[in-house]
Order: C-alpha cells, then structure tokens, then sequence
C-alpha cells in the first residue's frame, strides 16, 4: 500500500509519543480500540486551570494510518480548549493525511480517542468538584 | 555491507526468481531458431522438437517426485492442478458419495473450490489443526464416513511452512479407498517426495515456488491404482483429454528444467537455507516476547513465521521496508482480519495481527540476514516504544481482562 507523505513523516518522526500519570488530577487518558481488531489508541491531555489543552501524549498499536493518526491528533489538541478538542472530527484527520478509503477508520479511532480522553478529564474533575461540594 | 542490495528479499514462499539456467533453456522456445512449434503438431519436425521438449520435461518434473512421466499433466499453476483434482474426482466419484474432507488451513485454492463443490451439493467437512498446525490424526479419522470420496490435505503449509504426515494421511485413505488430493506447490525442493511409495492419488505442483516460471504447473494422477478424473477444461483432448488447450513449451521446459535442478541440488542448498534460518532464528529469539508459529520440528527449512508479541504486523512491515516479507495481518481489508492460517492454530487475535513470515531462499546471503537481524530488532523496539500494549504487559497488566472498548 502507498502511503501519503504526511503519513510517512508522522510515522518516522511520531510527535509527543509518551505517557503522563494518569492519576494526575491535571490529566485526562481515552483508550480506544482492541488488540483483537488491530489498533489500541492511548490519548493523555493535560489541562491547565483556564481549561485549555498544554499538553498532549499518544500510544499507539496499529497501522501506520493508525499511528500517523493520533499523533497528528496530539499536534492539533494542543492549545484548544475541551469544546474545541472534542470538536475534532475524523474527516478532518483523513482529509489532512490523505487516508485512503480502507484507512477512515483509523481517523474515526483518533477522534473517538480525543472525545474519550475529554469525557475522562471532565469526569473525574466532575467527581472531583462534587467531593469538595460534599466536603464543604 | 559493501555489496548488500537493498530491499532484501525474504519472500521466497511467494514466489522465486527463475534460476538463470532456467530462463536460458526457456529463452530457446520462443522464437523462429527456437523450438517454437507446437507440440501438437503430428506432420513436421517443428511439432516433433517441441514435443521432445515437453516429454522432456515432462519426465524430469515425474523424476523429482519419483512418478510416472505418464502420470504428470500440465497446467496453468497449482491453482488450476488443485481445481482440477478435487472438482475432477469430486465430479468423477459424485455416485459413490458426496462427502469431501479437507483441513481450514489449507491454501485458498483448494478452500475455494471445496467452497464452489459445497454451492454444487457436496458436502465439505473442514477439519481444525493442533496448535503446532498439524491434523490430528484421529480427529481425521473420526470425520471419514462411508460416503466420503476425496480427502485434500497440502504437504507444505504456506504461511508456517509446517509438514504434514501424508503418508499417515494416505494410509487412512486408502483402506477406505478414498481418493487422496495433495496441494504440494510449497514442497517441491524443499521436502523429499517419492511417490512410488506415497499412497497419494493426486499432487499438485507449482514452478515459480521453484525458481521456474510463473504460469505452468502440473497434476500427478496415478495411474497404478488408477484414478479417475473429469476434465474441467475442454477443446482438444490434450493430456490424455483431461486438461485441453495448447501446451506452451517455453513454459514446460522451464518448469522442467528448474525441478531438474531442485532435485540436483537439493542437499546441500537445504542445508545452507537451514543454517540461514537458523541464524535468523538465532537472532530474533533473544527478544522478549516473540513466538514462532508452527511445529518446531515438523517444517520446511526455508520458512520463518514469528509473531512479535504487541507489535501490529502492518506497521512492522512498514519499518521493514528494506526487507520483502509478508505479514499475517489484513488490516488492508476492511474487515481487519488476521490470518486464518494462524488463527485455525488457536493463536490469539494480537499475536496473529503481528505475525511476519520470513522466507529463505537460493539467493539469500549470511549479509542480508545478519543486516536483517538488525533491521527488525531496531523496529520492533521503535514499535514497541509507541505501544500502549507494550506499557501495559511492562506494567504487569495481563491483556486478557482488560475490557477493550471494540469498534
């Protein structure tokens, strides 16, 4: 199969490949997909207090698509806000990388990887002010 | 590395360059000093040479296999051989039964057309395989009923490259007298064959898995006891009317003279393919969590099939790319379906998505191997350092209860 070289280049040179403490207050993680299926995505974003995204980190197990993917996606969370992140979509991501017809699902994995990592930061940050509510 | 050519090829399973001797012999039927005629041409030396030529052939392709030059018919592949030996006795036999037993990890060849017999009325059981990916000899035994008319069972399997007992598989067949198919298009060269004391009724075989010519391969049909097949193909009568149309010599003789020199330097080009495998092995196996598919022992000696546990097969084939290798995943499928080879040998799901299958061959040197070696320990690190399956089993995490969110 040919790849694009946008593809290529986020495959060589995968940007923001890492783990942060998932435990981190500050951190919310999304992983999507299945070892059976043939792609696992992790997704960590780290919040800041205004809401916005300063940083982002990706693993991934999967074809190059799959890999250039999400790590395309870690490029564009940066700075935008949770409603601006989980705005992503995947036709963006194909369009972007030039992703071949049986390669969309790869783009649909990274946006359901960046709404699973916001619901995650959102939920327990939920939690978490419900608890200082019932503390107060 | 001064002279090592890039990308290595390492996909000798696929297909294999035709021999230089090869190509020379078959360069000399082509054109108008060649032996061009056809070689049904009965009234002048034109027809006469080139029929030489093919009966020629025809006995070196019977003298690697240890059978009849009578009992060799020719055909387009070993597609068309497994065609028309299992549709050709099928049809032939349809009176005495309707029941054909062949084995889930055999080529698609014979699948395929044991699938078109079943759309026909046959009935078609599909038997599983051990772990190692051998039939078991009982379960086989146990599916034979007395309606059964044909067992197909391939020597050499494709992907792992493991050997089946056919001659255990034969026995079994002939006290029942059912007719016995073999797909042996991955075994010519590479395994001894002698079926002068094989109890095998059918065998299909390939040229280019041989470093012969794409486009020829033929069909022993024993004639001592005597098996009956229906033509698929008409037109003719050639090949004794069982598969019509005219024979292309260029193709023939080169299929011939590459089994020629298989069976001449068998020896010790099996024991040179074998220390390179070896050494392959040697160099792969030091990782953490990699798994060779197939039976240790039971295999051919050119055929390396390694899953490389948390690593997806395409992207290594993507690292790899300075090697010819195959992968056992399908992820350019929409269904994203792993190898049922690998499956059908109860491997999970992930480790038959990171399978690579290495296969050795005439021209492969120590260099490419040992350059090989480095190549795929540099990407499997690299691969693993993105995954997140890797983190979790570094982590202590067992896969197998992690609730995976399927897509």
């Amino acid at each position: 199969m040919a790849y694009s070289d946008k593809v290529l280049d986020h495959y060589e040179n995968p940007r923001n490949v890492g783990s942060f403490d998932k435990n981190d207050d500050t951190v919310g993680t999304g992983m999507v997909g299945a070892p059976a299926c043939g792609d696992v995505m992790k997704l960590q974003i780290k919040v800041n207090d205004e809401g916005i995204i300063e940083d982002a980190k990706f693993k991934t197990y999967g074809c190059g698509s799959a890999i250039a993917s999400s790590s395309l996606l870690t490029e564009w969370v940066r700075g935008k806000t949770l409603e601006e992140a989980s705005q992503i979509k995947n036709t963006q991501i194909a369009e972007e990388l030039a992703l071949p017809p049986v390669k969309i699902h790869c783009s649909v994995l990274a946006e359901d990887a960046i709404k699973a990592a916001v619901s995650n930061y959102q939920e327990r940050h939920g939690q978490a002010a419900e608890a200082e509510k019932k503390s107060a | 590395m001064s002279d090592l050519k890039l990308p290595i090829y390492l996909d000798y399973s696929s297909t294999t360059p035709v021999d230089e001797r090869v190509a020379e012999k078959m360069a000399g039927c082509l054109t108008k000093d060649g032996l061009f005629g056809n070689p049904a041409s009965r009234s002048h030396s034109f027809g006469w040479n080139a029929e030489k030529a093919v009966e020629n052939a025809r006995g070196q392709v019977a003298q690697l296999v240890g059978a009849d030059p009578k009992e060799i018919i020719w055909t387009s592949g070993a597609t068309e051989a497994d065609n028309l030996a299992i549709k050709g006795a099928a049809h032939f036999y349809q009176r005495k039964g309707k029941h054909i037993i062949t084995v889930k990890t055999e080529h698609k060849a014979v699948l395929d057309t044991t699938r078109q017999l079943e759309r026909e009325g046959f009935e078609v059981t599909y038997l599983g395989v051990k772990e190692n990916g051998l039939v078991d000899m009982q379960e086989l035994e146990d599916a034979m009923r007395d309606d059964t008319i044909v067992v197909s069972v391939m020597h050499v399997n494709n992907e792992i490259g493991v050997i089946q007992d056919i001659e255990a598989i034969g026995n079994l067949c002939r006290e029942r007298g059912i007719v016995f198919h073999v797909d042996a298009a991955q075994s010519t060269g590479k395994v001894a064959i002698d079926l002068s004391k094989l109890p095998v009724d059918l065998m299909s075989f390939s040229a280019h898995k041989t470093y012969g010519p794409k486009g020829i391969g033929a069909l022993f049909v024993r004639r001592k006891p005597r098996v009956r097949i229906e033509a698929q193909m008409h037109g003719g009568g050639h090949e004794r009317g069982m598969r019509s149309g005219t024979l292309a010599p260029h193709q023939i003789v080169g299929m011939g003279e590459a089994f020629a020199i298989a069976g001449a330097e068998m020896g010790p080009e099996l024991e040179r393919v074998r220390m390179l495998r070896d050494r392959l092995w040697a160099g792969l196996d030091g990782m953490e969590e990699v798994y060779l598919n197939g039976d240790q022992e039971q295999r051919v000696a050119h055929n390396l099939n390694v899953s490389f546990n948390f690593v997806e097969g395409e992207s290594l084939i993507m690292a790899l790319r300075d090697i010819a290798v195959s992968s056992g995943s399908a992820c350019t499928s929409a269904s994203l379906e792993p190898s049922y080879v690998l499956r059908a040998l109860g491997r999970d799901d992930e480790l038959a998505h990171s399978s690579i299958r290495f296969s050795i061959g005439r021209y492969t040197t120590v260099e490419e191997i040992d350059h090989t070696v480095e190549i795929v320990r540099a990407a499997v690190a690299k691969l693993r350092e993105l995954s997140p399956l890797w983190e979790m089993y570094q982590d202590g995490i067992d896969l197998s209860t992690v609730e995976w969110a399927a897509h």
